[in-house]
Parts: C-alpha cells; sequence; structure tokens
C-alpha cells in the first residue's frame, strides 16, 4: 500500500506544480513506482512541466467517469520507467469531480504505486476539497512573502480540521542574500509563525525556469541549486535524516564582509 | 541617496523583513480568530469560570473580543462585576493565628 501525499499552498504561484513535478522525479529516480495527479481541472499545468504534454489521450475525468480503464490514462515518463503521469482534464472544472471519486482513485492507485503525490489546484473550495480528500500526508509550500505565509497558514488550519497527519513545510525560492540584507522573511521566522514541521527549503534559482522552458524536471541537472534541495526533500520523504543546507550562512566572501562590518 | 548611504554604513533604516514579519503576525490573529469562531466563545467560557472564583459576575453581560490598535492587538473583556466574594480571604489566609 503506499502513501498518498497531497501538494498544496492556499495561494497561486509558489510553485506547487514544480514541487510535485520535482519531487516525483526524485522519489522515482531513488528507485519508488511513483505517480503524479495533477487535480487542477480545468487548469492543467503538471503535463507541460514534466514536458508530457503531447502524450495525453485520456484523463481524469474519463477515470472518474468510466470512458477508459485508469491503466488507459496513465502517461509513463520520458525519462523514469518507474514514474507516471494522471493529467487533469482541460475542458472541464473543479465540480466535474466528487469527493467520494477521489477517495476510491487514490484507494486504487495507492495499490499500484508506492508513492501518489497529489498536486492540489490554488483557492481552498472545491478544488482543494476534492485534492485532500483521499491523502493522509500534506506538503505545504509557501514563499517568503506575507500573502503566501498567510495563505499557508490558513491552509494548515483546514488540513487540521480534515485530521490529517500533521503537514510538513517547503520554503519556496529563498534569497539568501536578500535574508542576508534583512529585506526578506528567514527560514526561523516563517517556522515560529506557522509552527510546523520543515522538510526543506528550496533557493530561488534561475535554472528552475530553463528546465520548465524545457519540460524537464530541475532535480535531473546536477548543477542545479533548486535541483540539491529537492533531491534533499525526496530522500527525508523516504524517512531518510539529511542535514539542512545553509542557504542563510552566504559565501566565504560574505561572511568575512560581515565579521569586517562590512556585511 | 540618503537610502543609499544609510544602507552603505550598515544603519539599515527599519529593515523591511521586521516590518513584514510584524504585519504578518497581526493579520494572522485577525485570521485565526475568524477561522475557528468558537475561539472566542471558548475563552469566554473559561473566563467566566475562573473568574468565578473571585467574583460574581454578570455572566450575561460579558463581552470578549479582540481590537486593533496602533499596530497592536489586544484582548478586550468588558465583565460586569455583582459582588465580590467574601469567602476567598479566608481560604488564602488560616482565620487565626496562633
Amino acid at each position: 500500500m503506499g502513501e498518498v501525499i497531497v501538494i498544496t499552498s492556499g495561494k497561486g504561484g509558489v510553485g506547487k506544480t514544480t514541487t510535485t513535478a520535482n519531487l516525483g522525479t526524485g522519489l522515482a529516480s531513488l528507485g519508488k513506482k511513483v505517480v503524479l495527479v495533477d487535480t487542477d481541472i480545468g487548469l492543467r499545468n503538471l503535463d507541460v512541466v514534466m514536458g508530457l504534454e503531447n502524450r495525453i489521450v485520456y484523463d481524469l475525468i474519463d477515470v472518474v467517469e468510466g470512458r477508459c480503464r485508469l491503466k488507459q490514462a496513465l502517461i509513463k515518463d520520458k525519462r523514469l520507467e518507474n514514474l507516471y503521469l494522471l493529467p487533469a482534464n482541460q475542458t472541464r472544472d473543479k465540480t466535474a469531480v466528487s469527493r467520494q471519486q477521489m477517495i476510491d482513485l487514490t484507494s486504487q492507485l495507492r495499490e499500484e504505486f508506492e508513492f501518489v503525490l497529489i498536486d492540489c489546484p490554488a483557492g481552498i473550495e472545491m478544488g482543494f476539497k476534492n485534492a485532500i480528500a483521499g491523502a493522509e500526508k500534506a506538503l505545504v509550500v509557501t514563499t517568503p512573502e506575507v500573502a503566501a505565509v498567510r495563505d499557508a497558514d490558513r491552509i494548515i488550519g483546514l488540513l487540521e480540521a480534515a485530521e490529517m497527519e500533521p503537514p510538513r513545510l517547503i520554503i519556496n525560492r529563498l534569497r539568501p542574500e536578500m535574508v542576508r540584507k534583512g529585506d526578506m522573511m528567514d527560514i526561523e521566522d516563517m517556522l515560529e509563525i506557522l509552527a510546523i514541521d520543515l522538510i526543506g527549503v528550496v533557493p530561488e534559482d534561475q535554472y528552475i525556469v530553463i528546465s520548465t522552458n524545457r519540460g524537464e524536471p530541475a532535480i535531473l541537472d546536477k548543477h542545479s541549486r533548486a535541483g540539491q534541495a529537492y533531491r534533499n526533500i525526496s530522500r527525508r520523504l523516504l524517512g531518510e535524516e539529511i542535514p539542512f543546507i545553509n542557504w542563510e550562512a552566504g559565501s566565504f566572501m560574505s561572511r568575512i564582509k560581515k565579521l569586517m562590518g562590512l556585511g | 541617496m540618503l537610502e543609499f548611504l544609510l544602507r552603505f554604513f550598515g544603519r539599515d533604516t527599519a529593515s523591511s523583513k521586521k516590518v513584514a514579519k510584524e504585519r504578518l503576525r497581526l493579520v494572522l490573529v485577525h485570521d485565526r480568530a475568524g477561522v475557528s469562531p468558537h475561539l472566542l466563545e471558548s475563552l469566554k467560557n473559561d473566563l467566566i469560570k475562573v473568574i468565578s472564583e473571585y467574583l460574581d459576575i454578570d455572566t450575561d453581560g460579558l463581552e470578549v473580543s479582540l481590537t486593533h490598535e496602533n499596530d497592536a492587538v489586544a484582548l478586550v473583556a468588558n465583565i460586569p462585576v455583582l459582588r465580590v466574594k467574601r469567602t476567598f480571604k479566608s481560604i488564602q489566609e488560616p482565620a487565626f493565628k496562633v
């Protein structure tokens, strides 16, 4: 029986889909059998981030409405043998699927896969409620901004009310140089406010844009800082104790400058 | 230019991180109280329980709310007192000193 993990944030544009694509790819490259489920009905994106947009025949709605078998709708990843995508429908809306249908779908998927990662739509309405319906674990993605942290707080409250396991936090797009200048909230600030466990910090990385342009998750690139962070989070999902990279400490030169009172 | 100089000499005018954190803290006080309307009700009931040990209060006239003034959040409780309990002092101190 596999684990069902929902990746959520409340606010849009903080990196849920990128996180789902990278962690799925990370877990699959560690040998796990993984399926990614895009529940953003009407605004499907995960297929494009994974570079699989040309292979879609059937989607999630076709499966729940019985127009195809689950296996027919699963798209095999280009790069990894044991990674699959169940894409969202692009012509319907969030009301096209019910909570019970999502619970049934995820329980079918968890028999086949070790990890079922659910990419949740932004917002707290129907789409969110459906996305969390069949999941027992949640990862909350936020960025170091007031609006994103506020929405994350709201989402954490709703996840607690739904009696799920305590969610874990991913801080995305941290800019270490801005944190050092005191112009961006640091990790400790956000953990203090949200009072949940941290599972990883992903630094801002131009490579994410490049890899998304190409449809190849950044985690596959050895040189990407964000990729390194996602590799660590993938291992932590498997229960490994991986020390956190201190993105805030800065380079050797910036620490010297700080010592001299110039930083 | 002045801002640049202040920054250059490390005398940063209030860092924007601190501003962000403070704004967030305030906004969450209201969000969280709003998310659980039971919070204030439950707090009110507990207040009645504790205060009733010391004072007789008018529980119907009791009002509890969060207010937002001068960048600070305060808990305001308006509690009409009917009478002070006479028995309290005798519990604290022995009635007779030997």
